[in-house]
């Protein structure tokens, strides 16, 4: 169960070597959290990540799972709710494709959209369900600015974040009154493996400063958080600037 | 799929009411979706409790627990305020037999025309009976009187099996069930030894303590001339005056002590209302500057010695019964309400706590300590013979998690213990070390409910 301050006992994160997912992991398991499922591709790196966190103390376990085989998500996440209540799921999974690449290469540009948002569908609406059934916990989906408005620079994951916010938002208010929350968390530019050798966009933050938003987030039972909280400002005004001029932006 | 089912309209005649709606504590935070069951006589309990399904069901009164034990997630709430029937007085040896879903409120009202009174108090006259041995609660009188359950002769308790078993002080389910957070049956009916009162007003003297050492020396030479103790306690003063604090004590006060008009009918028990904090109220009102000042205000209002005041039930034991959902006034974000007691012999412990917290400065408003008597049998009951202090805090304060967690050490380290009825954020691996006797708790209860029928986010989050 969470604790008054929001705080779970039990996380699964879905992509278990996100490295924001290990992040908030780290600072969750510092506070309350006991038992971490992480999901993703079986791989060396799944299983490193998970000693990683048992050396913190954690039961750590982990799961086979993979966002673009949505016909398995049922039984494989089945499997983690059925070994008990999970407090928390951190849908960190995604991948960022490289723009000028998949402009040509449309197969490759569909692959970003059915992991990031195809996938993210079918194991959101797996696990809203088995958290509406024990009638608690927090659903965090990693969502990003890039989703909040499309830019020439990196539409393509861009707008498969713009579905998965739409999507978990809506989630959200379908969930309301269940004793689920549903928290969207829009990162700027997270300096990490994901991002490496990118120009770095103004704003920037770390892994360790969303770990940090999430827990704040999940205190104030939150439904959206920026990261950093300035974005929140910056966003709501690029919203409204002309597409011509938008699309003349240095961003 | 994601529809709360609602009951159809034809189901109300004969069936008993349930919704899945969000509950939460007295506190506000963290509320989950239970099916909200509320039964109307002991059949309708006993058919709640078979049918409650694989996730349980516990029993919940007046929701007056701040944190998460009346709440289940995903399973059944069973709210007991519909067995409210009082169904035996004896005015003569003074014991009442009720439904456990009547709250210390209306007994009040039954009891006092007659010249009886509960034998104990919390702050809330909003608790049900069934609630009050649950959490083997204690009152101001805790010093001379000790919990509810010492007050308790018998109880009726529906079991996980179906039974209805009539329990008596003295056997390891008594003991087990008081202070046991409902996790051993549903209370129906219990019967409880009262209080001989003249009047219905209390004569109370107040004074002031000018810092912690100050406060307890006087609890600790004058307590035992009162029936009644309490002090309120500003812990948000630092430095020499840490912890100052006012106390009043006080008796049910002599028909002689009342003046000739109040003389006509001294047994008069009508508390007064004010109206009810809004639904709405901004995070944040309750700050360190404005719970400052008030602290300052409420110490300064208070006269340094004043004897034999008359007060009626309701100023003296429930000051915030006056206001309808006063837990309104912390915000959406709810607060969080930590009480921990340490025995006598610990007192450096206390002293260094108040001193963590006013360093802290904690924007605390409704802090009270007192000095506990001899503890109470209940396995999982709170008391134990030294100190105890209860504050209230809002949840979003930042840092407040860890905080408190540095607390619990503290407190475990002085072999002390954390209220459970209080308790929204402790960390499971403290609590045996806390309560003894939960090895023992745990067994009879794995032996009495295999299957956990009673369950509660509670014992989920400590796993009791």
């Amino acid at each position: 169960m969470k604790d008054a301050f929001g705080t779970p006992q039990s996380l699964l994160v879905l992509g278990g070597t996100s490295e924001i997912g290990l992040a908030t992991a780290r600072r969750l398991i510092t506070r309350r959290t006991r038992t971490v499922w992480l999901a993703g591709r079986p791989s060396p790196a799944l299983e490193s990540a998970a000693a990683g966190l048992r050396e913190l103390g954690a039961d750590v376990r982990t799961v086979a799972f993979d966002a673009l085989d949505t016909d398995a998500h049922e039984a494989s996440l089945g499997k983690v709710f059925a070994e008990g209540d999970i407090d928390m799921v951190l849908l960190a999974f995604g991948v960022l494709g490289d723009q000028s690449r998949d402009e040509n290469e449309p197969g490759a540009a569909a692959l970003i959209a059915q992991t990031n948002y195809t996938g993210a569908v079918s194991s959101g609406l797996v696990c809203a369900r088995a958290l509406q059934t024990q009638g608690h916990g927090s659903l965090v989906v990693l969502s990003s600015v890039a989703g909040e408005r499309a830019r020439r620079a990196n539409f393509i994951y861009g707008s498969s974040k713009a579905g998965l916010d739409a999507f978990a938002q809506g989630l959200g208010d379908a969930l309301h009154g269940t004793g689920v929350h549903v928290m969207v968390v829009r990162p700027g530019f997270v300096r990490s493996r994901m991002t490496a050798g990118l120009p770095e966009a103004p704003l920037a933050t770390t892994p360790e400063a969303v770990a940090l938003a999430i827990e704040t987030g999940l205190r104030r039972r939150s439904e959206t958080v920026w990261v950093p909280g300035a974005l929140r400002v910056v966003m709501s005004a690029l919203r409204h600037v002309p597409r011509a001029v938008f699309r003349r932006l240095p961003v | 799929m994601f529809l709360t089912k609602r009951p159809h309209k034809d189901d109300t005649v004969d069936r008993m009411p349930a919704d899945t709606v969000p509950v939460t504590g007295w506190g506000r935070t963290a509320p989950t979706a239970a099916r909200l069951v509320r039964p109307r006589s002991y059949e309708e309990t006993l058919a709640a409790v078979r049918e409650c399904g694989a996730r349980g069901g516990i029993a919940r009164g007046l929701g007056r627990a701040y944190g998460d034990a009346a709440q289940n997630a995903g399973g059944a709430v069973f709210d007991m305020t519909g067995l409210d029937r009082v169904h035996a007085i004896d005015a003569d040896g003074g014991t009442v037999l009720c439904d456990a879903g009547v709250s210390l409120h209306r007994l009040m009202e039954v009891l006092l025309p007659l010249g009886w009174f509960v034998p104990v108090t919390p702050g809330t006259r909003y608790v049900t009976v069934g609630g009050a041995i649950g959490a083997d609660i204690h009152g101001k009188n805790h010093h001379g009187s000790g919990s509810f359950a010492r007050h308790v002769l018998s109880f009726e308790l529906l079991t996980a099996d179906g039974g209805i078993r009539m329990v008596h002080r003295g056997t390891p389910l008594f003991d087990a069930t008081a202070g046991g957070m409902g996790l051993t049956g549903v209370i129906l009916t219990a019967t409880v030894r009262l209080q001989p009162v003249e009047t219905s007003l209390m004569s109370v003297d107040t004074e002031r303590a000018t810092d912690l050492d100050d406060l307890m020396a006087r609890l600790t030479a004058t307590d035992h001339r009162y029936r009644y103790s309490v002090a309120w306690i500003d812990l948000l003063a630092r430095g020499a005056s840490m912890g100052r604090s006012v106390l009043t004590r006080g008796d049910h006060a002599p028909l002689e002590a009342l003046p000739g008009r109040a003389r006509r009918a001294p047994l008069e028990f009508r508390p007064g209302r004010l109206p009810a904090a809004p639904a709405f109220v901004p995070e944040g009102l309750l700050g360190r500057t404005t719970v400052g000042l008030f602290n300052e205000f409420w110490y300064r209002r208070a006269p340094r010695a004043r004897t034999g005041e008359l007060q009626r039930i309701s100023t003296f034991f429930h000051p915030l019964d006056g206001v309808p959902h006063w837990n309104r006034v912390y915000g959406r974000g709810g607060f969080v309400q930590y009480q921990f007691a340490v025995g006598h012999g610990e007192e450096d412990a206390l002293r260094r706590i108040v001193h963590l917290i006013s360093q802290h400065r904690c924007p605390s408003f409704l802090a009270v300590l007192k000095r506990f008597g001899e503890g109470d049998p209940g396995w999982l009951s709170f008391p134990v013979p030294g100190w105890t202090l209860a504050l209230d805090i809002p949840a979003n304060l930042p840092g407040l998690g860890g905080f408190l967690d540095g607390l619990d050490e503290e407190v475990a380290a002085a072999g002390g213990r954390v209220y459970l009825a209080k308790d929204s954020r402790l960390r499971p691996e403290l609590l045996a070390g806390m309560y003894p006797r939960l090895a023992d708790f745990r067994a009879l209860r794995a032996e009495l409910d295999p299957a956990g029928v009673f369950t509660s986010d509670l014992s989920r989050r400590l796993a009791l």
